[in-house]
C-alpha cells in the first residue's frame, strides 16, 4: 500500500509544529512504520536540530528539487531509529525555491518506500504553507489554548475547507490542566467546540520539551516517558487508526506522584 | 479594591471564560467577514426597509451572526408593534 502524506501546520508560529513532527516521526518509527519527515521551513531549518541530526546533513530539499542530488541521497537516517529519515530544509535559500509541484513529485516518490511522510510546514498562510499543503492526504493543525493561536488555526481550517483538502484534525499543544481547572485557560472542549474540527490529540505543557530540544532527543524516544511523550505516542496511535482514549488531563494528585516516585514505570 | 468592595462586588469572570467569549466573537467576524460596524449598518438598513411596510419596534431590533459548527447565519430579530385597536389576523 502506498504511504500517506500528513502535513502539520498551524497558521500562528511557535505553537509546536516542529516539536510535534519530530515526536510523531519518532513515535511512528517506534511502531515499525517507515517514516520520512520533511522540513519544509526553507530558510529556517529546525527539524534537524530537534532530531539531533544537524551534523549529518549533506544535501537538502532544494538540492533535491534542483537536481544536485537524488532524493535518496538527501535523506538523513536517524541514529537510533533506522526506519526514520529526515529530508532537511535548505538554510541558505528562501521559500520561493520550492513550488507546490516539487513537493508533490517528492512525496509521490517517497510514498513507494515509506508508510508515512510527515511535512513540517512553515508558519503563516503564504507560499510555504501552500507548498507544504499541496501533497497532503491528511492534515494536522497545531494550536495552543489561546485566543490568538486558535484564531489563526481557524483561518487555516477555512483555507483547507475552501480548497477541499483534508481531512484535518486538531492537536492542542501546551495545555496546562491546572490553569484550566482554575478557569484561567481555554479548555479542550472550548477550543474544539469553537473550531468545530476533530481532535487527534492534546499535549500538556511540559518542561521536558525544552530539555529534549536541548539534547536533540525527541521526548517520544525516551524510556521513562514524560506526560508530553505519552501524548505524542497517543497521537501516533490515533493516526494509525487505533482507538486511544482521551484521558482527562489534570495535575496528578500528591498521592499519585508518590506512587510514581515509588514505581516509575506507572507514569 | 477595599474589603467591603471585594465582599459585595461580583467577581470578575475567570480569564478562561473571557478568552472563550472573545475567541467566539473574532471567529464569527473572521469567518463571515462581518465586522461589528457592518452589523450596525445592516441593522440600520434592515430597519429602514422593513419600516416602509411595517411598524418596527426600533429599540428592540437585533441583528447578529450565529454559528452552527463552522456554518454562519445572519439572524435578524425584528419585533413589530401592533397597531392600536386593530387585532392581527
Ligand atoms: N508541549 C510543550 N511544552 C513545553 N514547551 C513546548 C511544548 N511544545 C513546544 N514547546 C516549545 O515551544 C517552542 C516552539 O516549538 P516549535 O519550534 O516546535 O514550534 P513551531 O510551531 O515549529 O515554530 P515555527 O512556527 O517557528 O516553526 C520550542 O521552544 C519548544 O520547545
Ligand atoms: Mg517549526
Amino acid at each position: 500500500m502506498a504511504g500517506r502524506v500528513v502535513t502539520i501546520t498551524s497558521g500562528k508560529g511557535g505553537v509546536g509544529k516542529t516539536t510535534l513532527t519530530a515526536n510523531l516521526g519518532a513515535a511512528l518509527a517506534m511502531r515499525g512504520q517507515r517514516v520520512v519527515v520533511i522540513d519544509a521551513d526553507v530558510g529556517l531549518r529546525n527539524l534537524d536540530v530537534m532530531l539531533g541530526l544537524e551534523n549529518r546533513i549533506v544535501y537538502d530539499l532544494v538540492d533535491v528539487i534542483e537536481g544536485r542530488c537524488r532524493l535518496r541521497q538527501g535523506l538523513v537516517r536517524h541514529k537510533q531509529l533506522p526506519e526514520l529519515y529526515l529530508l532537511p530544509a535548505a538554510q541558505t535559500r528562501d521559500k520561493s525555491a520550492v513550488q507546490p509541484e516539487d513537493m508533490v513529485r517528492i512525496c509521490d516518490e517517497l510514498r513507494g518506500d515509506h508508510d508515512v511522510v510527515l511535512i513540517d510546514s512553515p508558519a503563516g498562510i503564504e507560499q510555504g504553507f501552500r507548498y507544504a499543503m499541496e501533497p497532503a492526504d491528511e492534515i494536522i493543525i497545531v494550536t495552543n489554548p489561546e485566543v490568538s493561536a486558535a484564531r489563526d488555526a481557524d483561518r487555516v481550517i477555512g483555507l483547507i475547507e475552501a480548497e477541499e483538502k483534508g481531512p484535518a484534525r486538531l492537536v492542542i499543544n501546551r495545555l496546562e490542566p491546572s490553569m484550566v481547572s482554575k478557569g484561567h485557560m481555554l479548555g479542550v472542549a472550548d477550543v474544539v467546540e469553537l473550531l468545530a474540527i476533530d481532535l487527534i490529540g492534546v499535549v500538556p505543557e511540559d518542561s521536558n520539551a525544552l530539555i529534549a530540544a536541548n539534547r536533540g532527543q525527541p521526548l517520544a524516544l525516551s524510556n521513562n516517558r514524560s506526560r508530553a511523550g505519552h501524548a505524542f505516542h497517543n497521537i501516533a496511535g490515533r493516526l494509525l487508526g487505533e482507538e486511544v482514549d482521551f484521558q482527562p488531563l489534570r495535575q496528578p494528585r500528591v498521592f499519585e506522584r508518590l506512587l510514581r516516585f515509588v514505581s516509575p514505570e506507572r507514569s | 479594591m477595599g474589603f467591603l468592595d471585594r465582599l459585595f462586588s461580583r467577581q470578575e469572570p475567570p480569564s478562561g471564560r473571557v478568552a472563550k467569549d472573545r475567541l467566539r466573537l473574532v471567529l464569527t467576524q473572521d469567518r463571515a467577514g462581518i465586522s461589528p460596524a457592518l452589523l450596525e449598518t445592516l441593522k440600520d438598513e434592515i430597519i429602514t426597509v422593513i419600516s416602509r411596510h411595517l411598524d418596527v419596534d426600533v429599540q428592540c431590533v437585533q441583528v447578529s451572526v450565529t454559528q452552527s459548527g463552522r456554518e454562519s447565519s445572519l439572524v435578524a430579530d425584528i419585533p413589530l408593534r401592533h397597531r392600536q385597536g386593530v387585532r392581527e389576523g
